[in-house]
Parts: C-alpha cells; sequence; structure tokens
C-alpha cells in the first residue's frame, strides 16, 4: 500500500516533448511507471518514447483515462498548465517547476481548494511509491518499498534521508516532496492523515524548513490524531534571519517561522525531532 | 528584490498614491540644489536598502542651505549604521530629498503573501512610525487585517471597512481606502512580496500621503516586468554573491570558518547544520542547484577557497540531476587551476558515485572522502581543528 500513486496510477506528462519531459518520462518509464499519455500543445499525433502526444489535457484524458498528471514547463505556463489539468478532471497534479510567480498561484490554490483536483508541488522533485510509482524525478534505485511515509520541503535532503533509511534496511511506503514555494497543493497537515490511514505505513518522517507555519500546523495535528511514530528535522537551524536561502518559502521573518519555534512545537507534540541530519534513518530505526 | 524608497515612491506616483515633491541627490551640491528648489523645510532621507534609518541618523529634517550641505555631507558617501545592517553599517550612495509635510497622525499600511491563510493580507494600525515592529510583538491586537479572497481579489468594502475600523473620520477613511486599493493594484500588477507605508501620514488637511515607502519584488515574477530589474542596486549586495549569481549559484556569505558546497537548498541548509553540530561554523551557504555544470562546480570551489575565512572546504553532494562525475571532474578541475591551502572534504552519493570517487581517486589532489553524513562531519570537525 502507498498513499496518492500505486500501481494502478495512469500518468500524463504536460510538456512532454520538452529536454526534461523527455528525458524523465524515459525515467519514469523504466522504473515501471504506467505512462499512458503526453501534451505539447502544437505537438499532438507525436510520438514520445512510445507514449502518444496530444494538443491538450482534455483530449489526453478522454483517450487514455489518465487520472495523474507531471508538469515540466515553463514558469511563464505553469499556473495555466495546472488549472488546464485540474479542468480535465485529473485528480492529482504534480507540478515540479520551480519559479512560478508566487502572485498566479494564489488563485490556482483558491480554485483547487473548491474542486477535487489535489496539487503537489511546485517547485518539488515529486513523489513515489517504490516499486510502484514514480512521478518525480528522483532517482529511483536508492528507494526500497516499505513502510515508512516521508513528506519533505526540500529535494537532495529527502534523497539523503531516504538513503540512510534505505542503507538501514528500512524501506518506505510513499515519499512527498511537497515542495519549496510559498504557495503550494497539499502540505504536512493534508498528508499526514493519508499516512495515518494507510495500514502499510508504521512511521513517518517529516523534513521542514525555516520560514512558514506549516511544521507548527502539523504539530498541532500530530498531537490531537496521530498515533505512528513521527520523526522530524528542521533545515536552517544556523541560517541567519531574513536572508533567502534558495528556496522562496525558506525566509525568516520576525520571530516566526524559526527553526527554534518548530522544534520545540514538533517536540511538545510527541515528535522525535533529530539534532542533527545525520541521525534521521537510526532515530527512526529506534522507533519500530 | 528589494528596491530603495525613491524607486518605490515613483512607482506609487505612477499608480496615483499621493507623495510628497521630492528629488534625488548624489552630492552635497546636488542636495542643496534640490532642496532650494523644492522650498526649505525638506527631509534628507539617506538610500539604502535597510530600516531603522531615523534611529542611525539617515534621516534628516533642514531648515535652510547650509544644513542641507552639513546633513547631505555628513550621510553621503559614509556607511549608515542602523538596527538592521550590522555594526559594519551600509554605504550611502544616494539622498532623497522630499519637502516636509504638515502631520496630524501617523498610521500603518502593509500588505504582503500570508503563507498560512494562502491570501493577501492587508494590515494596517494607528500605532505607525518606528516602533511597528514591537506593537506587533506585544499588542498584536493592535493591528488590523484584511484577508484577500485570490478569487474575488481586494473588494472596496474590505478596503474602506479597515479605513473606518481605524477610527478615522469618513472623509478620511474614503482617501485612505483608495490609496489601500491603489497600493493593491499594484501589488499585484508588479508581482510583490511586500508593500508597505509606515507612515502612512493623514496631514491636517485629513488627507493621506505616504511619508515612506518599502517594496519588495517577488524574484519569481521579475521575468513579467524587465523594466522592473533595471531597479536593482549591486551597491546593495556582496560582491560574492553577485559573482555567484552571474552564474546561476545560490551563494551566501556567514561569519563561520567552513565553507561548504552542497547542491539543494534543503541539504544545504542541514549541512550548515551539521557543521554547527559538530562545534565548527559554516563560513557560507552556497548551493549549486540541481543541474550544475561542471563549470558552475569549479567556479563554486574558486568563490569558497578566495575567501580568507574559510579554514576548510566540505562538498556535499547527492547526485540526482546533478551527476557525481560531473560534480568531480568539476572539483578536480578547480583544484588544478588554484592554489588551494585548506583541508577539502568531499562526500558523494547518487547519480554515478563510482565513476565520481574513481575520478577523485585517480586525480593528483588530497581530498579527504567520507562514506556517509556522520564520518564527513567528524572529518569536517578534526580538519577546522588542526587548521585553526
Amino acid at each position: 500500500m502507498s498513499i496518492l500513486i500505486n500501481q494502478d496510477t495512469r500518468v500524463l506528462v504536460q510538456g512532454i516533448t520538452g529536454n526534461e519531459g523527455r528525458f524523465h518520462t524515459e525515467q519514469m518509464l523504466e522504473y515501471g511507471t504506467n505512462v499512458v499519455a503526453g501534451v505539447t500543445p502544437g505537438k499532438g499525433g507525436q510520438v514520445v518514447q512510445n507514449v502518444q502526444v496530444f494538443d491538450t489535457v482534455a483530449e489526453a484524458v478522454q483517450e487514455t483515462r489518465a487520472n495523474a498528471s507531471i508538469i515540466f514547463v515553463p514558469p511563464a505556463f505553469s499556473a495555466d498548465a495546472i488549472l488546464e489539468a485540474a479542468d480535465a478532471g485529473i485528480d492529482l497534479v504534480v507540478c515540479l517547476t520551480e519559479g512560478i510567480p508566487t502572485n498566479q498561484m494564489l488563485a490556482v490554490r483558491a480554485h483547487l481548494d473548491r474542486i477535487d483536483t489535489q496539487l503537489i508541488g511546485p517547485n518539488t522533485p515529486g513523489l513515489i511509491s517504490p516499486g510502484q510509482c514514480k512521478l518525480g524525478v528522483m532517482a529511483g534505485y536508492i528507494h526500497q518499498p516499505g513502510a515508512i511515509g516521508i513528506i519533505s520541503r526540500s529535494g537532495t535532503l529527502t534523497y539523503e534521508v531516504v538513503h540512510q533509511l534505505t542503507a538501514l534496511g528500512i524501506g518506505q511506503s510513499t515519499c512527498v516532496g511537497i515542495g519549496g514555494d510559498p504557495i503550494i497543493g497539499l502540505s504536512f497537515s493534508e498528508l499526514i492523515p493519508m499516512f495515518q490511514e494507510d495500514p502499510n505505513t508504521q512511521g513517518i518522517v517529516l523534513i521542514g524548513e525555516i520560514g512558514g507555519s506549516a511544521e507548527e500546523e502539523a504539530a498541532q495535528l500530530i498531537a490531537q490524531q496521530i498515533d505512528k511514530p513521527v520523526v522530524a528535522f528542521i533545515a536552517g537551524q544556523t541560517a541567519p534571519p531574513g536572508r533567502r536561502m534558495g528556496h522562496a518559502g525558506a525566509i525568516i521573518s520576525g520571530g516566526s517561522g524559526t527553526a527554534t519555534a518548530k522544534i520545540e512545537a514538533l517536540q511538545a507534540a510527541g515528535v522525535n525531532v533529530a539534532a542533527s541530519p545525520a541521525e534521521i534513518g537510526t532515530l527512526m530505526a529506534a522507533q519500530l | 528584490m528589494r528596491i530603495h524608497e525613491y524607486q518605490a515612491k515613483q512607482l506609487f506616483a505612477k499608480y496615483g498614491i499621493p507623495i510628497a515633491a521630492s528629488k534625488v541627490a548624489a552630492s552635497p551640491d546636488e542636495a542643496v540644489a534640490a532642496a532650494t528648489e523644492l522650498g526649505f523645510p525638506v527631509v534628507m532621507k539617506a538610500q539604502i536598502h535597510a530600516g531603522g534609518r531615523g534611529k542611525g541618523g539617515g534621516i534628516q529634517r533642514v531648515k535652510n542651505e547650509r544644513e542641507a550641505r552639513e546633513a547631505a555631507a555628513r550621510i553621503l558617501g559614509k556607511p549608515l549604521v542602523t538596527p538592521q545592517t550590522g555594526p559594519e553599517g551600509r554605504i550611502v550612495h544616494t539622498l532623497l530629498i522630499e519637502s516636509a509635510s504638515n502631520i496630524s497622525q501617523e498610521l500603518y499600511l502593509g500588505m504582503t503573501i500570508d503563507r498560512s491563510n494562502r491570501a493577501i493580507t492587508v494590515m494596517a494600525s494607528v500605532a505607525g512610525g518606528v516602533d511597528i515592529e514591537e506593537t506587533a510583538k506585544t499588542n498584536p491586537d493592535a493591528i488590523l487585517k484584511e484577508t484577500v479572497d485570490p478569487l474575488l481579489e481586494l473588494r472596496p468594502f474590505q478596503a474602506f471597512r479597515l479605513a473606518h475600523r481605524l477610527g478615522l473620520p469618513v472623509k478620511t477613511a474614503r482617501g485612505v481606502a483608495k490609496l489601500v486599493r491603489s497600493l493593491y493594484k499594484l501589488f499585484r500588477e508588479l508581482d510583490c512580496s511586500l508593500a508597505e507605508i509606515n507612515p502612512l501620514a493623514i496631514t491636517s488637511a485629513g488627507e493621506p500621503i505616504a511619508i515612506d515607502a518599502k517594496v519588495n519584488l517577488d524574484d519569481n515574477g521579475l521575468f513579467l516586468h524587465p523594466e522592473l530589474k533595471e531597479l536593482r542596486d549591486l551597491n546593495e549586495e556582496d560582491p560574492r554573491e553577485v559573482e555567484a549569481t552571474a552564474v546561476n549559484l545560490n551563494y551566501i556569505k556567514l561569519d563561520g570558518n567552513v565553507g561548504c558546497l552542497v547542491n539543494g537548498a534543503g541539504l544545504a541548509m542541514a549541512t550548515m547544520d551539521l557543521i554547527k553540530h559538530v562545534g565548527a561554523a559554516p563560513a557560507n551557504f552556497l548551493d549549486v542547484g540541481g543541474g550544475a555544470t561542471a563549470e558552475m562546480i569549479e567556479k563554486g570551489v574558486h568563490i569558497l577557497v578566495e575567501d580568507p575565512d574559510v579554514k576548510a572546504v566540505f562538498i556535499n553532494i547527492f547526485g540526482g540531476i546533478l551527476r557525481c562525475d560531473v560534480l568531480a571532474e568539476g572539483v578536480v578541475a578547480a583544484a588544478k587551476k588554484l592554489d588551494i591551502r585548506v583541508p577539502v572534504i568531499v562526500r558523494l552519493e547518487g547519480t554515478n558515485v563510482e565513476a565520481g570517487r574513481e575520478i577523485l581517486n585517480q586525480s593528483d589532489m588530497e581530498f579527504g572522502t567520507a562514506r556517509d553524513l556522520r564520518e564527513a562531519a567528524e572529518m569536517v570537525a578534526a580538519a577546522v581543528e588542526v587548521n585553526t
């Protein structure tokens, strides 16, 4: 079992004819992902890696019954690509694009709140249910099927944690990169209950970052609703205030959003917070 | 991206937000000429990207030519130290000279993207002026808010309600509401991340006027506004950071002694935390990003070893899109060209890791290679101890 995606997920790639889209379609197919269609306006009728390309998402969904989409299009067109997928009835949209104007994401997120489509990202490496479906750009081979759910705001730091777990012989049910932008789709608070309900997930790892209040909100929810063991790490404990650390989201302003505030909130909710990023795997192992 | 007050006020003027008559000056002569033309008294304001300028002596009200010349000479070309600049301060290159306004009340007005509400929040307070941040901490109820539904945008009733809740007379509240709507329009059309007027003054005639102006632009939105990119002031940035940005590296100078080069912002922050955890301190944040080339890596190593504070270098790469062999080639190329006098510790994992390790081993350079984070941390700690 897993959350959000599994071996039955029917994947559509938006921007499949670009360099990134083409390369990662090949990688996803190689991993065993069921890629059923691609979309690039004006390139309908082409075939990429044996995958049929359509001009519009609506057409692709009608022809192939795709139910998840992954977006590889430039920042200027990404907000529109998300809305096109949602309008065509796609259940899960994963937007990898880094650099979408925040003002554009406000309306997108508000619209998605009123319909059933769920969004992962933007500015994320995507998500993977090891052994079943890879909907992203992470290296598949570091993962191992198993019982730990991972939710993370960062990319390569997630690979690091997956690697630590796999090296200890601990597999993963689903690993979700929620994205580093200020306005994103599903966040910790929406994903944690999914892992709580997934019978195959036995423990949850949260990888947070300075900035925003998503970790504090997650802590509150964990205290009230979650009985599976949770391990967390907050990156940016040594970051100076007011500086942008790569992710648009990782800015501390004023007293809120600091690593200390997040760590204290999580600890108060009974979460084991790793002091060093080298200890996340062993800390989870000790909980099982 | 941050811009100066005078640049923000030029944007205000385009959006019909009332500001005082003003001119910009770069020398005492220009300052005196500008002040004379505007007519005394005027306020002279140092243009730097930091708040608290008044507390640092960067805002002066002057009544005549002699005072204007003295104030300009005292401020221009010299570092201005404020509570937000750090002890070294910022060199002032530009003065904004503004006609003094007749003020009866000082308000605060600001708008920003509120991440937890996923919406723009407009804030206002009657406690405007220098201590608004203190007010936000000690008496948050004194800051009134209106949250904007992104699909409905700011409605006129919201703007008026906010002004009315401040307790202003109806005529003044109407003027403030109009200004709030203009500022919101600017925020949306120019892809801002913050727009703030503190203080927003009410004149003795009951009209609002923006005494200060702070506008931050969303870096992700700049491609939509090429004309706004021109407002960037490189004088306000660390030269090493400018050099790094030119080759798409994300570099921030810090005050420790372990230089670090990492792919991905989250892993870069975690690496800094790891360095701190073993008792050392990071000299910088450097994210080479997902798709770094060998040239970018070489440039990154160059920036690190040029920094006199750096006593050891820690390269931590989890290869995904960035392959370990590409990374290793860049590191070896940099080491061949540069005279590296500090220990270099490399930790590689991920795509093509074996090829990457092989390239490092085959080179004549002495790299400390670590298998995992824990081992890397111990090697970094040992290197710093020996070298300082």
